[in-house]
């Protein structure tokens, strides 16, 4: 059995679905976690693509971005995850159409 | 890709949690395949290790009970909708229009590519200054973190 090479097209496309269902979760769910996550799982479909790129043309600099990117992820995911819990504190939900107000 | 989708469905935080859990070990795998032994392990200790445990706490800790959650419940009509809008709009034309006209091959590499050591000279020569703003963004992160989740000021 002659097994089919994996190109970089593969990977591209997987990371397009990955960003498209990302995005999906972020239209779709109410819940402030949910959000987040698919937020994440964003992220991590870019930081994909960089890899993939990465190998492409043989260059380093990929890495050193996802790694950036990485940081970043996980100072958002800190300072947002403190502001769930504020709202939390103020509402007592995590239902996203419950945050409309800006005062009060 | 299953784990995403399962993702987005799950009514419960706590289990979509542990499918994205899936969708990172998944990718720490792929990022291995492409000779990026360093991010993958990165992404292990970040993602899977760290990011998700802050996530699994949050949740936990907030205490939330099943028939809060029975209103978030993701309704299959919006998602299809979603999907199939994105599909059209962003996805397709990617899938169908520029991949397949783009040949892109791999590079020839070296044998030390994607290590500890030559990602760590790249960052350390030529990304010095964004990686020491990096540390003072995690360090007001942290910070604000604290000043937001704090009961009173």
């Amino acid at each position: 059995m002659e097994l089919y090479p994996i190109t970089p097209n593969h990977y591209l496309t997987l990371s397009a679905v990955l960003f498209t269902i990302g995005i999906a979760g972020v239209l779709t769910r109410k819940n402030v976690f949910m959000t987040l996550m698919s937020l994440e799982l964003m992220l991590n479909a870019v930081n994909l693509s960089f890899i993939t790129f990465a190998k492409v043309n043989g260059d380093l600099t990929g890495h050193v971005f996802v790694l950036f990117v990485v940081s970043i992820a996980a100072a958002e995911a800190c300072v947002g995850l403190a502001i769930v819990i504020a709202l939390f504190r103020l509402k007592e939900t995590v239902n996203l159409d419950m945050f409309k107000s800006l005062k009060n | 890709m299953i784990f995403g989708l399962l993702m987005i469905t799950r009514v419960n935080p706590i289990s979509s949690a542990m499918t994205l859990v899936g969708v990172f070990g998944a990718l720490a795998g792929l990022y291995a395949m492409l000779n990026a032994s360093f991010v993958s392990i990165i992404q292990i200790l970040v993602y899977a290790g760290g990011i998700m445990v802050l996530v699994i706490f949050v949740i936990m800790l907030l205490n939330l009970h099943k028939d809060d959650l029975q209103p978030m419940k993701a309704q299959p009509f919006w998602v299809i909708l979603a999907l199939a809008v994105l599909f059209g709009t962003i996805l397709g034309p990617i899938l169908f229009c520029v991949l397949p006209n783009k040949d892109w091959a791999w590079a020839l590499l070296t044998p030390d590519f994607g290590t500890l050591m030559a990602v760590g000279e790249k960052i350390f020569s030529d990304f010095l200054f964004p990686f020491e703003i990096l540390s003072l963004i995690l360090l007001t992160a942290v910070i604000g973190a604290l000043v937001m989740a704090k009961r009173k000021l």
